[in-house]
């Protein structure tokens, strides 16, 4: 297998920065330094941590280093007919540590699941510089506390990722998109009648004007399935959902104003968010283009059950993640203490108190 | 019966009379048990060579009761051990000499069911089977199938994030949750998750999800359903040999088909099986895998002649396709009536729960089959081979002296054994007490201190369930199967007793 290991390096590296109590940004492939907020200090280079370590299709497991691309892993998923089920956003390139700590997931996450669910086990360098190893390459594992998935979506500031072994899963024969004329939320529920029917539903989106769906299975099930629903077929299904995923439709495009995300509960109605929204998740994932009042926004997400996040384009200095109620603050600042007790990976990179 | 808590886990100050006092203040009459006759019940769960009696039993009835318990102990330092109902197969729920033992058992309330949003809102003390059958009227179901299913609750199966024979295509436990609201060691009432799909901040519901009673109490569970599969197809195949079965396995998967259900059952496992419920088991064939299809009927129509069609190459020489949902049922009751199959042909059976990379399987199979001569104690093998969870069955006779502690100790090997494949200790049943000593095997020094740190964050004084799931340094050097890390030789500052 190719690649290089360099987490001796690397693990020394935070070993002397805990001594010294000086901060490390840790840095993939910079694909989403826009994500999170602002964090300080030297910058701990993880992109030279590379290769696929393990990769064995028919245990559908694969184990890499954190710094190997996304796009190595896509190859040589693709020669094998697997893939990520999660199809975490590329963003232009990507690390799998890097999508593994900030924890985003595709436009097929309702249905395949989350990057979360996926991680079957990793290894981790903590606060002290020391490089440990937790879960493993099996389905099922409950010897001690999952400490793998609890590092998904912790960006970084528990621990520094150095090698991930995820779920891998075939990939399906055949996609078919579907456009359909359809209000939002009239669309969502018919989503959901055509999922428990057994339609291979693997994406539902809707624009504001139309639904966006993409179904992924064997060419018989699609064939049945297009029967029943109908609509405009789309060509390259491919194109539009991975320019979904990755921010590349030209809703995204006016790169100046900032991209706010929504995460709520199933078959929310969602009408009450003005503005242009793209919804996504079968209206479970919005984003929301332009200024909005951060306290009015997160208050009305939190009213429906659910978040909003300051995805991108707002001032990094300021809070961007929904602020955590009380008892909450306190398992997450002991937790930091428990893994990073100086304070040095990611500081202030999800919240501002650790 | 020996102690199989150690000093070090049983060094709280308590004393009991203060402890009955402050209960009696803050539970219901009814929801005390301090005599030994009615506390008896209590003094083992699924896994009853282990037996310990708690100093009392408090039974809450209310969220407010379980808040009062806990704040009380929390000041009292005393220690406190959650039960649902009881099925651990690791002994997690084995009370703890100096503590509490605090049954969630009557909180049994299915408080909602969102048959749109496919939600199912319970109390911990709820039947993972109830929640299905609730469910059903609206083509819905919880995924999550552990064989104890008609009995174990919904707020165990959370804390041992409990599997299943469908877990490779539906995922486990923590999969499947959404949500949960726990009472902290402090008393304090904290809800974790949402019904969206991701809270802001730290994953905790990974963190509570397979805990084992060590981080908090569950008090409320959110769940997401699922609708019934509209097809399903259960095919049973035969092998002349083990490794042409495991192989098979492999086979399947590398043609990029994921079944609902894939279990595997060795010879004496399908024989016992056909005695007991006459499912219609080849009984010459050295092993048979149970394969379970389920989607929309056009493409279920694909995969079964696909699925024929490859085992039949991968040298199958019998495969059956049950024709009637009844024939159906009949495939999987000898797989379900296993262990209680098991049950009549032994006086007493210890079942194990380690998970391999199935690639290792028929060599695990073979140095098993060593171990079991070598002990003397004949081992019965049912296996989910979809993901690797292999539950062999220690047959033995537990009045015969000797025989208990020489099964466990060849569970013991046999964990060992899957940990040296790259496997791990506990699949699905939790390590308990059961397995404390092999996570020393498992887990070097560092990890074992970080797990010790993250449960601190939650729980402090270490009240919650102590002596259990993650072991203490001290009882890994004595131990003496620790890990051994870069060749050093492990907690060299750590007296050996």
């Amino acid at each position: 297998m190719s690649g290089q290991d360099i987490s001796h390096d690397l693990a020394a590296r935070v070993a002397e920065a805990s001594q010294s109590g000086t901060a490390l940004t840790i840095h993939g492939s910079g694909s989403k330094t826009f994500y999170g907020r602002a964090s300080r200090g030297e910058t701990l280079a993880v992109d030279g941590h590379t290769g696929i370590v393990n990769y064995e299709p028919t245990e559908l497991v694969l184990t890499a280093r954190a710094g190997t691309p996304l796009a190595e892993l896509d190859e040589a998923l693709a020669a094998e007919g697997q893939q990520m089920p999660f199809d975490p956003p590329r963003f232009g390139g990507g690390t799998l540590g890097g999508a593994i700590a900030t924890g985003l997931s595709g436009p097929g996450r309702p249905w395949l699941g989350a990057a979360r669910d996926q991680v079957l086990g990793l290894r981790l360098i903590n606060g002290r510089g020391e490089h440990m190893r937790f879960g493993g390459e099996v389905m099922k594992n409950v010897a001690g506390y999952d400490v793998s998935r609890l590092m998904a979506g912790a960006l970084g500031t528990l621990g520094v990722l150095t090698e991930v072994s995820l779920k891998v899963l075939p990939r399906p024969e055949a996609e078919l998109g579907l456009r359909l004329n359809l209000p939002v939320m009239e669309g969502f529920s018919q989503v959901e009648d055509w999922f428990r029917q057994g339609f291979p539903v693997t994406g539902a989106a809707h624009d504001g004007s139309h639904l966006h769906l993409r179904l992924s299975g064997s060419q018989s099930a699609l064939q049945a399935a297009g029967q029943t629903i109908g609509g405009e077929h789309v060509a390259e299904v491919a194109n539009w959902w991975s320019a979904l995923r990755d921010q590349a439709l030209p809703f995204f495009e006016d790169a100046d104003t900032p991209l706010w995300r929504v995460s709520l509960p199933p078959l929310t109605d969602s009408s009450g968010f003005d503005g242009p929204v793209l919804h996504d998740w079968n209206g479970q994932q919005l984003w929301l283009r332009g200024a909005r009042d951060a306290a009015a926004l997160r208050e009305q997400a939190a009213s429906l059950g659910g978040h909003a996040v300051c995805f991108r384009g707002g001032d990094q200095e300021d809070a961007v993640f929904h602020p955590l109620a009380a008892p909450l603050q306190t398992f997450h600042r002991r937790l930091k203490q428990a893994f990073d007790p100086a304070g040095i990976l990611n500081p202030g990179r999800m919240y501002a108190d650790f | 019966m020996v102690s199989v808590y150690r000093q070090e886990d049983h060094a709280f100050e308590v004393d009991r009379e203060t402890l009955i006092q402050g209960l009696r203040e803050v539970l219901a009459p009814d929801n005390l048990l301090v005599d030994d006759e009615a506390m008896r019940p209590f003094e083992c769960d699924g896994l009853s060579a282990y037996r310990q009696m708690p100093l009392v039993v408090a039974l809450p009835s209310s969220i407010d009761e379980v808040q009062a318990v806990l704040a009380l102990c929390s000041r009292l330092r005393v220690p406190v051990v959650a039960r649902g109902a009881g099925t651990s197969l690791s002994a997690g729920a084995l009370p703890h000499p100096q503590g509490v033992l605090l049954s969630l058992s009557r909180f049994n309330q299915i408080l909602s069911i969102d048959e749109r949003r496919r939600l199912a809102r319970v109390q911990p003390g709820v039947r993972n089977l109830a929640i299905s059958e609730a469910a059903a009227p609206y083509g819905l179901y919880y995924a999550p199938d552990p064989s104890s299913q008609i009995t174990c609750s919904i707020g165990g199966n959370v804390a041992e994030n409990a599997g299943g024979v469908h877990c490779l295509k539906y995922g486990l436990t923590v999969h499947n949750v959404l949500s949960v609201t726990m009472v902290t060691m402090e008393g304090e009432l904290v809800t974790l998750g949402s019904e969206a799909l991701d809270s802001p901040g730290f994953d905790l519901m990974a963190a509570i999800t397979g805990s084992e009673g060590m981080l908090g109490v569950i008090v409320d569970v959110t769940v997401k359903l699922l609708p019934h599969p509209p097809a399903k197809e259960v095919l049973l195949a035969g092998f002349a040999d083990v490794e042409t079965a495991g192989n098979a396995v492999a086979g399947i998967i590398a043609a990029g088909i994921i079944p609902g259900g894939l279990e595997m059952m060795d010879n004496p496992a399908i024989r016992a099986a056909e005695d007991f419920v006459h499912a219609g088991y080849p009984v010459d064939a050295a092993a048979i895998l149970i394969c379970e299809l389920d989607g929309n009927p056009a493409e279920l129509q694909d995969q079964l002649d696909k699925l024929r069609i490859l085992l039949d190459r991968l040298g199958s020489n019998d495969i059956r396709v049950a024709k009637t949902p009844e024939e159906q049922a009949s495939f999987w009751a000898g797989r379900k009536a296993a262990f209680p199959a098991v049950g009549r042909i032994s006086p007493d059976y210890y079942c194990i729960d380690g998970t391999i990379p199935r690639k290792r399987l028929a060599e695990v199979l073979r140095r098993m089959q060593e171990l079991s001569d070598q002990y003397g104690q004949r081992v019965v093998n049912v296996f989910h081979a979809g993901d690797g969870n292999l539950h062999p069955l220690v047959l033995y006779d537990g009045n015969v002296p000797g025989e208990f502690d020489r099964t466990e100790e060849l569970g013991g090997k046999i964990l060992e054994l899957c940990v040296e494949v790259g496997g791990t200790v506990t699949g699905e049943h939790g390590v308990g007490m059961e397995k404390i000593n092999q996570m020393c095997v498992q887990f070097p020094e560092a990890e074992i201190t970080q797990f010790h740190a993250l449960k601190a964050a939650f729980d402090p004084h270490g009240l919650l369930n102590p002596g259990k799931a993650i072991p203490t340094l001290s009882r890994c050097a004595e131990f003496g199967g620790m890990h051994v890390h870069d060749g050093q030789l492990p907690h060299p500052d750590i007296p050996r007793f």
